[in-house]
């Protein structure tokens, strides 16, 4: 029997692309009747995001943040698991990677780096435990539990930040700025070391740490017996069971990892940027992460392009903005949203007419 | 077309039922249809015999409306139609019975007669309409059942027949039945038949999709068998055999009969003591259940689909756990209340086991082959480092276990689905028997599964015996148990109601143990 499977690069190229193209268009026709020139609108769009040295950083810089919550949302699909508290493990693992900047900040950065990764991953980890721990063993509904905790997550950390963090004698609900060596070194700081010079940005080393995560979360989900385990209880949890495979210990496997991921977004934010823990830091990446694991296809290699698309139209979206003024930043989001659907939601839209071209073409080229 | 239906009138006095002209039906690339032609004569019981995949389902569902023929024609009583739908099916006189029933369960006999045909807007009207037709249709075909019974309350073969009336107040001319009998005891599919002739005798036409090819030497007339999306051929019945009709169907000779020495049983490997089993609604689904299994036999347990063996093999497998009783492998308790031992563990005594259900628990259809020869193993040292797991070595050992099983294509890439169901039952048959257990559980190892592979795989299993293994082997079809099993367990309500041995089963003594009738009380009944 002949399988009916599109050739590799029209799955991974062709269809991506012909959906940004798609998204394109009709960002293109909401631009035009704003009364701006779309052609120009995506030629600022490209230029703000590519177009220079600064611009690059920036893109880069955003895109590290949806790294961290694109695979955290995939991570979690593996296993069948929408995670949709992102938002609200990263906002907590926030505070983790604060707490330990704050305390033990007179530690040199080398030993100050493991102990903040820890500290996020391991308070996204605990924020993610509890409905990853209901779904288990209770059978709660982790889409509505994750929703849930972010609104807690939220309120908890607007507590801390407003009664017990907050930094004494200010009116802003932030704590006190981080010691200067819990700095996460810029990438232009370290290009100077080795004698490049590279335009200022916040661009930082947690982009390295992305894609080490990127790395480990392929060789777990696809090398080792306990993502083997997760992805069996994710696409058929009965044959898991009668496989001696635990779905409760998969599911919590499966969260914690997610829950850790997005707990990082902290060490790009807080330690790369705004060096002390600010109100509502995350800014929606959370959110974002779970249409860059759909774009992804929760492929850490998807994700990582589907990052830099998202993040290419964070910055050159900003410089839109600024450009044409009919294009307010709602505007930017719209576009966003477009990209969104037609990438993540509708890529089935091409999908069944290409097979029939391509299999079609395929059959009768073996026949 | 009139000029055809013309000489078609001419030749036999009356049109056939049903024509199919040189169909064609294309899925994406598949040609899952070529050229098939087929004539039922009204008023005959037609038979269309094929394995999985050979593109039976297809036609009918083509004759049925749920596809629409790439090409070809359909001619229905001499005139040409084309058929849109079921409702225009049903229109044209054309009826159909599904293996898996389209009932509401909690509705009444005459509730689910008169569902999609209601007349008018008050349901009244219709439902003493459909009583008095429904009463008429009962005693014109033997068909009778109780109108205000609730279908969910109705056993297996009751609903069948609820589905046959169904179709019949339609005005279904010609009936399709597809694999009418795979859920029914013998003496239900006996009844069946009886029902299909009377059917036959009133002048309606039936078309009989099936595997089992005894059936088809006892109720049609004539038949059809189909291989690989082409009509091979066409015989009459009574000019046929068995063993011609699985040559047809599998395109080389078959041994239809199993080729199997004397057992000689060892010692006990598995032994249930009083076992029960409560399931989570809290019903007892498996009460005071003995036996033992020794090595180097085969134990078969029949019964009527649903009856608890799927329970007894969960409760086996370390799945489910036991409520009462025990059981010991080897002479060690294993379970029992308060002490459980799950799949891994049991795999790991050495236990092998074949889920009834390989799509929904024996296998993770969208796994590939190598990852699906692993499941259940996947800790294994072999194929794990510390961190990592090898998947060469996976790969190497499912392509080694593709080898011995002659899996097809033998590919460890490909999905799951990729495969036929015969494959898949290899794949999986492969998984359990290849790591050597002592004892192999196996459920349904043939359902769905062609001929040419049932062959294969009833072969693995009395070679496993023959290495002085224990098998147990629970099947809904009893001629697999039969010619397998060296004793064989009748289980009914999930009780054991019966032991005979293989040699001297037989399938009236059998039914009637399945359908809880303790046939040597049926007996001295007929003697007095």
């Amino acid at each position: 029997m002949a399988q009916s499977k599109l050739p590799g690069w029209v799955n991974a190229g062709l269809i991506p692309a012909l959906n940004l193209l798609t998204a394109f268009f009709v960002s293109g026709l909401v631009i035009l009747a704003m009364g701006e020139n779309p052609i120009d609108a995506f030629g600022y769009l490209i230029y703000g995001a590519f177009g220079y040295e600064q611009a690059i950083g920036y893109t880069l810089f955003y895109a590290t943040n949806f790294v961290f919550t694109g695979l955290a949302v995939a991570v979690a699909f593996h296993c069948y698991l929408f995670n949709i508290g992102g938002e609200g493990q990263a906002y907590i693992g926030g505070l983790g990677i604060g707490l330990v900047c704050l305390y033990l900040g007179d530690l040199p950065f080398w030993a100050i780096l493991p102990l903040t990764v820890i500290g996020g991953a391991l308070f996204g980890a605990a924020w993610a435990a509890i409905p990853a721990y209901l779904q288990a063993k209770r059978g709660s509904h982790i889409v509505i539990t994750t929703i849930m905790f972010n609104f807690i997550g939220s309120s908890v950390m607007t507590f801390l930040l407003v009664e017990w963090l907050k930094k004494p004698g200010s009116q802003l609900p932030e704590t006190s700025h981080f010691p200067d060596q819990t700095w996460m070194p810029k990438m232009w700081e370290l290009a100077e070391k080795f004698g490049i010079k590279m335009a200022h940005s916040p661009l930082n080393l947690s982009l390295i740490i992305a894609l080490l995560c990127c790395v480990g979360v392929w060789f777990f989900i696809w090398r080792t017996r306990w993502g083997y385990e997760m992805r069996a209880v994710g696409r058929n949890p009965d044959a898991a069971v009668y496989g001696g495979i635990s779905p409760a210990k998969s599911i919590m496997i499966a969260m914690l990892i997610s829950g850790g991921l997005a707990g990082l977004v902290g060490l790009n934010e807080l330690m790369g940027v705004q060096h002390r823990v600010i109100i509502n830091f995350t800014n929606g990446y959370g959110f974002v992460g779970i249409a860059i694991a759909l774009m992804g296809r929760n492929h850490p290699v998807g994700i990582f392009f589907a990052a830099l698309l998202m993040g290419a139209l964070f910055q050159g979206g900003s410089e839109v903005a600024f450009e044409m003024p009919n294009i307010t930043r709602d505007m930017i989001w719209t576009i966003q949203g477009f990209v969104i659907l037609f990438t993540g939601a509708l890529e089935h839209m091409y999908r069944s007419r290409l097979e029939k071209i391509f299999i079609r073409k395929d059959a009768e080229g073996t026949v | 077309m009139g000029r055809n239906g013309n000489s078609n009138t001419a030749a036999g006095g009356q049109p056939p039922a049903v024509e199919l002209i040189n169909l064609n039906k294309f899925f994406g690339h598949v040609h899952a249809n070529k050229d098939v032609c087929m004539t039922v004569e009204r008023g005959t019981i037609h038979g269309i015999v094929g394995e999985n995949g050979a593109g039976k389902s297809t036609m009918m569902g083509m004759l049925y409306g749920f596809y629409q023929a790439s090409s070809g024609r359909i001619r229905i009583n001499g005139r040409e139609v084309k058929i849109k739908s079921p409702t225009h099916a049903i229109k044209q006189g054309i009826g159909m019975v599904h293996q898996h029933f389209m009932l509401v369960e909690p509705f009444s006999v005459l509730e689910n007669v008169i569902l999609g045909a209601e007349q008018g807007g008050l349901i009244k009207t219709s439902m003493d309409h459909a009583r008095k037709e429904l009463d008429r249709l009962g005693r014109e075909y033997g068909l009778e059942v109780d109108p205000d019974a609730r279908v969910g309350d109705l056993p297996v073969g009751l609903q069948q027949r609820v589905e046959i009336l169904k179709a019949l107040y339609r005005g279904a001319e010609t009936l399709i039945l597809d694999e009418p009998t795979g859920v029914l005891t013998p003496q239900e599919a006996d009844q069946l038949f009886r029902m299909l002739d009377t059917l036959r005798s009133q002048g309606r036409t039936v078309i009989l999709i099936t595997h089992k090819l005894r059936e088809i030497m006892e109720i049609t007339d004539t038949v059809s068998i189909m291989r690989h999306g082409t009509m091979v051929a066409h015989r009459t019945t009574s000019e046929t055999s068995k063993e011609e009709l699985a040559e047809l169907m599998v395109g080389r000779k078959v041994l239809l009969e199993v080729d199997k020495t004397e057992a000689t049983p060892g010692e006990p490997v598995l032994a249930l003591d009083g076992v029960g089993f409560v399931d989570d609604t809290g019903v007892s689904r498996l009460e005071d259940i003995s036996f033992t299994i020794r090595a180097g036999e085969i134990l078969g347990i029949a019964g009527v689909s649903g009856n608890g063996q799927s329970e007894l093999l969960e409760v086996l497998f370390g799945v489910s756990k036991v409520r009462e009783g025990t059981i010991s492998y080897h002479g060690k308790p294993i379970a029992g209340p308060g002490k459980h031992t799950n799949s891994l563990g049991m795999h790991g005594l050495g236990v092998g086991h074949v889920a009834e259900d390989r799509h929904r628990t024996g296998m993770v259809m969208d796994f590939t082959a190598a990852e699906n020869i692993i499941l259940g193993y996947h800790n294994n040292p072999e194929i794990n480092g510390p961190i990592l797991m090898d998947l060469k070595k996976v790969d190497d050992l499912c392509r080694d276990y593709m080898e011995k099983f002659d899996v097809r294509p033998q590919d460890p890439s490909l999905l799951a689905t990729g495969f036929s169901g015969g494959n898949q039952q290899k794949i999986v048959l492969a998984r359990e028997i290849e790591r050597d257990p002592d004892l192999l559980l196996v459920g349904q190892p043939t359902r769905g599964v062609d001929i040419g592979a049932i062959e294969f795989i009833h072969k693995q299993i009395i070679e496993l015996r023959d290495r002085g293994k224990g098998v147990l082997l629970v099947s809904v079809e009893l001629d697999e148990i039969m010619s397998l099993a060296d004793r064989i367990l009748v289980i009914f309500d999930g009780r054991i109601v019966g032991e005979v041995a293989g040699g001297e089963a037989d399938e009236r003594t059998l039914g009637l143990m399945m359908a809880g009738i303790d046939p040597t009380r049926e007996a001295q009944g007929e003697v007095a």
